[in-house]
């Protein structure tokens, strides 16, 4: 028997991997081959997607971007014991886009079936959490706390902190709620592993669960994520069938039980206070803070949300002790980060990478540059609150403090790449519809500064009063800086000014007029 | 019509966010929410209708008239715009001579935005009745509408 891997990605299936699947089940039988078909995660490097592994003498060989029409020929070629067919990379763990990875959170994802909880087991699940049991609850947060980790989700604020409120508050229900809604343009790593390794957020979960002493879990997942929906309902069902999950996690004597509720289409419920009001099934309004989630959260009771990275990164955290975890990493921004390559990029993918690399390292070495071949231009990182940064800033090292000292943030983690066809002033444009499109209504900075916003980008364009319109901009962007209650309206203006500040020929009036033409 | 919704949303009634998740499975059922949504929701979760409205008026997913059969959804966020989703929208619309967010129902097809579809890596992307396209272009998204 041998054991063909196709993966069930979302973006593996979006080029075709679900035909190929069946093309190998169907070629397989014709040919009387014996063959185990199992559909993994993907390994991150979806330019080749779909990538068939066959599993030869103990080796994952891989064939990159197979097509339906192309299996019969694989065949052919006896692509199942020999690394012959033109769209043979070799061995997949060897090739230089993974080997020079540091997959700490995505160690499985595109290695196992995602639910095949022995498997998990095999490539170390379920370590962190049998650790975490036999700690008490501030050994647990201790170790979160010496790990250095820091939200995945965009604010970046420190995890132990906050996992210790959320521990010592008192109260009879506690909440942890994971915060699956990436609506970031350019980051996928949320559904990745959500698709490829559902044991190891279900593990962080439990995990944070012991440690803060809440029973009950919800996952909040955006609705425009429907194979993630599936994978992780039927892995919360394994792993309720082996007491991960339940009233006696793994004869811990302990109760957490999670569940899945699907957003409705709304960017602002990514925010987290908003993702609450939605989950007990009302309007996404954004909360004023203070009262903190941690305190004051889902239904008024002390909760702790997180992004599904850092929820992830945990169940490594508690195996190998915080220490290890801390080890990667640069100054404040410790461990891994799960870097998305996205937009114009010939090798888009995850890259998973201690803190510290440069932009240009990602882009060029692991990105190979734009996709359409032209010269790079810009780089909107951290999704679509995030900063455009140009060529001569590529250096520097991605960590925390010094993207935000350059009017930058890492955000979730996504690149997007543009060439030299980009207009920024029309980024600029884009921003504030995109802003007005998805602001809650709260609060005016934000709910009319957007709609006024594009109308004054409109007339940058049309070069219309252009020099007043360029000052009515700048106090545009202070005002919703200075005045919106959350970051949708407050972090608007940094992808504009950024563009502005960057990219001013864009704007430039004749340069505009000819854009708008 | 109010029994059979009445009987879609009442299973919900008592769930985490349960309106949300009412709503998603009237939606899944009658591919839109009619105007009778209202009165029997607003019983059920023992609401004012305005609440309701409130609720559904202010989530993307939530329609009040059915999409076409043909269903495209192009996405139109920073990613795909990098490699030429503005072009692609555009291409789009002459080819189904239908505006970007607009229904035809004589010709039972809708094509609408979405924001980012997590195929950034591989955009741009669509998706066409369910099924999510990569390296999407209007030849590849007219084929599925065909098929
Ligand atoms: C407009 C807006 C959108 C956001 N979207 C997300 C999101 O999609 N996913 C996420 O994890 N955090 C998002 N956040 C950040 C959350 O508010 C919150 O900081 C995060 O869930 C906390 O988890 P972490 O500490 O693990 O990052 C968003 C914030 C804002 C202001
Ligand atoms: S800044 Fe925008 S999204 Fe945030 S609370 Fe105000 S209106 Fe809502
Ligand atoms: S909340 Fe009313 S103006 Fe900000
Ligand atoms: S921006 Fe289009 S799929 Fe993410």
């Amino acid at each position: 028997m041998i054991k063909i891997y196709v993966p069930l990605d979302s973006a593996a299936v979006a080029l075709g991997a679900d035909e190929v699947a069946e093309a190998i089940l169907s070629e397989a039988q014709k040919r009387d081959a014996s063959v185990q078909l199992v559909r993994n995660g993907s390994r991150g490097m979806h330019w080749l997607e779909p990538l068939v592994e066959v599993e030869q003498e103990g080796k994952r060989v891989g064939f990159a971007n197979v097509d339906e029409g192309d299996v019969a020929a694989l065949f052919e070629a006896d692509f199942l014991t020999k690394a012959e067919h033109e769209s043979c990379i070799g061995e997949v763990d060897e090739h230089p886009f993974l080997a020079k990875q540091e997959r700490l959170t995505f160690a499985r994802c595109g290695i196992i079936d995602p639910l095949d909880i022995d498997a998990y087991e095999e490539h170390g699940g379920l370590a962190g959490l049998k650790r975490a049991i036999e700690l008490n609850r501030e050994e647990i947060v201790g170790d979160v706390m010496l790990s250095g980790l820091r939200g995945r989700g965009g604010a970046g604020f420190p995890a132990g902190i906050k996992w210790k409120t959320v521990s010592e508050a008192e109260a009879d229900q506690k909440y942890i709620v994971c915060n699956a809604d990436e609506g970031d343009s350019g980051t996928f790593a949320d559904r990745m592993i959500m698709e490829g390794d559902p044991f190891c957020l279900i593990e962080g979960m439990a995990i944070a669960g012991l440690g803060v002493g809440a029973t009950k879990g919800y996952i909040y997942l955006r609705s425009e994520y429907p194979v993630a929906l599936k994978v992780l309902n039927q892995a919360i069902k394994i792993a309720q069938e082996n007491n991960l999950l339940g009233d006696n996690v793994l004869g811990s004597n302990q109760a957490f039980d999670l569940e899945v509720f699907v957003g409705a289409g709304a960017y602002i419920c990514g925010e987290e206070t908003s993702l609450l009001d939605s989950l007990e099934g009302k309007r996404g309004q954004v909360r004023a803070k203070p009262p903190l989630p941690a305190l004051e959260g889902l239904f008024g009771k002390p909760t702790l949300v997180h992004n599904v990275i850092s929820l992830c990164s945990v169940p490594i955290i508690l195996a190998k002790g915080g220490e290890y975890y801390a080890d990667y990493g640069m100054g404040k921004s410790k461990g891994t980060l799960a870097f998305q390559l996205a937009g114009n990029i010939a090798q888009g993918g995850l890259v998973e990478k201690a803190f510290g690399l440069s932009l240009r390292t990602l882009i060029e070495d692991f990105g190979g540059g734009t996709r359409s071949g032209r010269p790079f231009r810009a780089v909107q990182i951290g999704g679509p609150l995030g900063a455009y940064l140009p060529e001569d800033l590529l250096d520097l090292p991605m960590d925390y403090e010094t993207l935000a000292e350059h009017g930058a943030g890492v955000g979730h983690g996504g690149l997007v790449v543009f060439d030299d066809q980009v207009n920024l002033r029309e980024q600029a444009h884009y921003a504030f519809e995109f802003c007005a499109e998805e602001s809650c209504g709260k609060c005016t900075p934000c709910r009319v500064g957007a709609v006024r916003g594009t109308e004054v980008m409109e007339r940058i364009a049309k070069g219309e009063d252009w020099a007043q319109n360029m000052v009515l901009l700048d106090d545009l962007c202070e005002l919703m800086v200075d005045g919106s209650l959350c970051a949708m309206g407050g972090m608007t203006p940094i992808p504009v000014m950024s563009a502005k500040k960057h990219f001013p020929d864009d704007f430039e009036p004749d340069q505009a007029v000819r854009a708008a033409e | 019509m109010t029994e059979k919704l009445h009987n879609i949303i009442a299973p919900y009634v008592g769930e985490t966010g349960g309106l949300i998740s009412a709503m998603h499975a009237v939606q899944a059922e009658l591919g839109y929410l009619p105007e009778d949504v209202l009165p029997v929701a607003a019983d059920l979760f023992n609401q004012t209708k305005a609440e309701v409205k409130g609720v559904i008026s202010f989530y993307a997913d939530f329609r009040d008239q059915r999409a076409g059969a043909n269903h495209v959804r192009v996405c139109v966020a920073e990613s795909c715009q990098s490699v030429g989703s503005r072009e692609l929208v555009t291409a789009l619309e002459e080819r189904f001579a239908l505006k970007l967010g607009e229904t035809d129902l004589a010709r039972d097809l809708t094509i609408e935005p979405v924001y980012c579809l997590g195929l950034c890596s591989v955009s741009p992307a669509a998706e066409v009745n369910g099924k999510l396209v990569a390296k999407a272009d209007a030849d590849k998204i007219a084929k599925r509408v065909e098929a």
